[in-house]
């Protein structure tokens, strides 16, 4: 299993903060994406977004970055602190 | 790697991401107090603005990762530690709701000389702007929508590389 966070405006469009997803043949972010659309087809618009950011256990990462059994993948916006 | 750690341990570092206001005055005064090898202390504190891109600005909302911020914002502190001879640094963000005039943020950093100080405190600004998991929505007359970032904090940034 992995668990899969959202933040920000990307958590609000999906009604979604978090949820665990079998790993079975996701080898990595992009997969990890396409899954996520496959199980909530409604949710593909969201991530057609390119500028969305990826991260895995607390680090940015590109969509090629490899995922493991109990990672923790995050998508969200690009930030806006500071 | 290892030499710069011990030089610069983690102690002289400080990070704090907190809904509650900080005293400006209070973080200068431990960023000095018994360091006497540092001639400079430089500061920056991020304030609510009332207006951006013409709308009239209430408040914000501040949302963040937790512990993605602090993992990204001690890779900022010594990536800048690495290019430069800095002595103590102290970021503070705040997160929640946030009204016109507030503090946001606060980036002090001492070094023994004033460049090393300037450059390392605009570096961290800089790239806590692109890096760190933070998100602003902003609550304005017309309503509540998040803030989308700028290509020009992008541009920023990049032009430390």
């Amino acid at each position: 299993m992995i668990t899969v966070r959202f933040f920000a405006a990307l958590r609000e469009q999906l009604s979604c903060d978090e949820l665990s997803l079998p790993l079975n043949n996701i080898k990595n972010i992009e997969q990890v994406k396409q899954t996520l659309i496959g199980l909530h087809p409604h949710w593909q618009s969201h991530f057609e977004n390119v500028s969305l950011l990826s991260a895995v256990n607390n680090d940015m990462v590109d969509m090629q970055s490899p995922v493991k059994a109990g990672d923790e993948v995050a998508f969200f916006p690009p930030v806006t602190g500071g | 790697m290892a030499d710069d750690i011990s030089e610069n341990p983690l102690s002289k570092i400080k990070i704090a991401i907190q809904a509650d206001d900080f005293s400006f005055a209070d973080e200068v005064t431990l960023l000095e107090k018994d360091n006497h090898e540092d001639g400079a202390v430089v500061t920056f504190c991020g304030r609510v603005r009332n207006k951006n891109l013409g709308e009239n600005v209430k408040g914000l909302f501040l949302e963040h990762y937790p512990g993605m911020t602090e993992k990204s914002l001690e890779k900022i502190i010594q990536s800048a530690t690495n290019q430069w001879n800095i002595g103590r640094v102290t970021v503070i963000h705040r997160i929640g709701q946030l009204a016109v005039g507030e503090q946001i943020v606060f980036v002090g950093v001492t070094s023994k000389h004033r460049h090393d100080a300037f450059a390392a405190n605009e570096f961290i600004m800089d790239f806590l702007k692109v890096k760190a998991p933070f998100w602003k929505k902003e609550l304005t007359d017309k309503g509540e929508q998040w803030l989308d970032a700028r290509s020009s904090d992008q541009e920023k940034a990049q032009k430390w590389s």
